[in-house]
């Protein structure tokens, strides 16, 4: 099968929706079909083969934060390009909503579309005042697949229409196979996370670790992540600063490790998860999981059975939780075991087979992708092209 | 001529009105092409609507084939053998207004055929059975997503259907309201547990 792929960041900036697209491809790529990603990249940038660079992301204000999206004549014109020389037979757009190549592509391409929203973000102003076009443009997607019902709970009151449910895939086996590093063994809990983030909850965490260590001296916390080490610390009393440990950014192969090493991840997120990959590495890592009840945490960890859960944003109850954790190494056993039988429904081996199934159901019976001629030039919006 | 006004000094009618002519045609040709712009919008959501029904078809035909194969394969006992033979049978067989009930029978019964994880094991024992249930399961979880693709389509034709431009100026033409294909889909959770 020729299949598509339009990643809608910037693929040299590390993220959760480049991760997926990146491992998604290889799964393809090794399962023998042809893969080609689009993705916002510089044409000097290094890329793996698969992808086509369609040119330099600009930085824009959007969601709260800056992104970093593709938009204008060039792209539109380099999405046609490749949407011309694809011959694809399904075309997968990741975040079709957000104002970059997959709006683009969704614009310009008739025939099979398959369509992941990632994120489930309440509607914004904008989004609202671009309605009808973002729903014409919506409407040629044959098949809509959301990360978690949570997401597609919003999706559909949203955006109205209806979507699959397939989570985010982890290479499952990566994890579980590597080494702990004995330096990061021995009553550690991990935090995974940009620190000056606040929705990744770090100070949640860090108004609950006096009373973790008033409980347990000698706890150590781990934190992975980038951001000012000096300010996440602030508010902690200076003789317990050195109970954190601060790693910085790591890569793929020590984050592995580090989630091998630890007695207790945890993920104190405050909001705006869809999803919660991080969890379902810990768990294959075989780490035992507290997290913040929200709703995709929840969903990750089968309603608190594979892994526990705390009230959000309540440090008391984050302390009170992870002492009992720490002390009680049966029950930590317990949800490592748990973990690791519920985290093979997340497997690339399972999610991949499941999202070539869409695949599957959108091509039975249709043409190949092709440049939608239609929806522009003034030859289109005379009527006088008919399909 | 120049300043607008005639020989007599009375200002000239013509000139207002081919002003009011002009937009007049401007706004006409803007809202023609707005309407055939929206008819190129349908045009496109009917077709995604056959070709997602199509789908949806080809899965049911797919579940039922391999329910038939399996309930006449001699691997389930005789009871539920009938049981599942009857529930295809009736499914490939029936009228277009009686589909609805027919597939969601089918799933019944799939799902009290296969209520038993212990009875998935027996026929992947068994020569060949392998196979059948990797199909029979594969076909279980697609008619879902199918279905799902194809109201998703039915939904968002209807909510422009029922738009008023397209209602004023018929721009569906003679196309039939398209209609969601509702049913019982729930698969047998012994077949799709995979975990």
């Amino acid at each position: 099968m020729r299949i598509g792929i339009v990643c809608p960041y910037s693929w040299d900036v590390p993220g959760g929706v480049q991760f997926h697209i990146r491992d998604l491809a290889e799964y393809f790529i090794r399962q023998g079909h042809e893969v080609s990603v689009l993705a916002p990249a510089d044409d000097d940038t290094p890329l793996p083969p698969y992808v086509v660079p369609a040119g330099r992301a600009v930085p824009v204000p959007y969601n709260g934060s800056v992104a970093r999206l593709n938009f204008g004549f060039l792209s539109a014109a380099r999405v046609r390009r490749w949407l011309h020389e694809g011959r694809f037979d399904v075309i997968h757009i990741h975040e079709p909503t957000s104002p970059s190549l997959g709006l683009l592509a969704c614009w310009a391409a008739q025939g099979p579309i398959v369509a992941t929203f990632h994120t489930s973000n309440p509607r914004s102003r904008a989004m609202i005042a671009a309605y009808s076009i973002l729903q014409a443009a919506l409407e040629k997607i044959s098949a809509r697949i959301a990360v978690s019902e949570y997401a597609r709970r919003t999706l559909v009151e949203h955006l109205g229409g209806d979507a699959v449910v397939i989570p985010n895939g982890v290479d499952v086996d990566f994890f579980a196979r590597a080494e702990p590093r004995p330096e990061w063994q021995g009553h550690t809990i991990g935090f995974i996370g940009r620190i000056d983030e606040p929705r990744k909850g770090l100070p949640v965490l860090m108004r609950a670790l006096p009373k973790i260590l008033a409980a347990r001296p000698d706890t150590r916390l781990l934190v992975a992540g980038r951001g000012d080490e000096e300010e996440a610390v602030a508010t902690l009393p200076a003789e317990l600063r050195s109970h954190v440990e601060f790693l910085g950014m790591i890569s793929d192969e020590d984050k592995a490790r580090l989630l091998r090493s630890i007695d207790l991840y945890v993920a104190p997120n405050t909001g705006g998860e869809s999803f919660g990959i991080i969890l379902v590495e810990a768990m294959s890592a075989g780490a035992p999981v507290l997290a913040s009840d929200l709703d995709a945490f929840a969903q990750v960890l089968d309603q608190g059975t594979a892994g526990e859960l705390f009230a959000n944003e309540d440090a008391d109850a984050l302390a009170d939780a992870a002492v009992r954790l720490l002390g009680d190494p049966e029950r930590r056993a317990e949800l490592r075991e748990r973990g690791r039988e519920h985290v093979r429904r997340f497997d690339w081996s399972t999610v991949g087979a499941d999202i070539l199934s869409v695949y599957e159901t959108v091509t039975a019976g249709a043409a190949a992708v092709a440049a939608d001629d239609r929806t522009t030039g003034l030859r289109a919006r005379l009527g006088l092209v008919r399909d | 001529m120049r300043d607008g006004r005639g020989p007599d000094g009375a200002p000239v009618a013509l000139r207002p009105v081919t002003a009011t002519l002009i937009w007049i045609v401007v706004a006409l040709v803007v809202v023609g092409l707005y309407l055939s712009w929206t008819a190129g919008r349908l045009d496109r959501l009917h077709a995604r609507i056959d070709a997602a029904r199509a789908a949806l078809d080809a899965q049911l035909l797919r579940r039922a084939s391999v329910a038939q194969e399996l309930a006449t394969s001699g691997v389930l006992d005789p009871a539920a053998s009938i049981v599942l033979y009857e529930a295809a049978h009736a499914a490939r067989q029936a009228d277009e207004d009686q589909r609805e009930v027919a597939e969601s029978e089918l799933s019944q019964a799939l799902r009290a055929v296969f209520s038993d994880p212990r009875q998935v094991e027996e026929v992947r024992s068994a020569p060949g059975g392998a196979e059948a249930a990797r199909e029979l399961s594969e076909a279980v979880r697609r008619v879902p997503m199918a279905r799902r693709f194809h109201n998703d389509a039915v939904g968002a034709a209807r909510r422009l259907r029922e738009h008023r431009k397209v209602r004023w100026f018929r721009l569906a033409g003679h196309a039939p309201f398209p209609m969601a294909f509702e049913m019982d889909d729930e698969p047998p959770q012994a077949l799709v547990d995979r975990a």
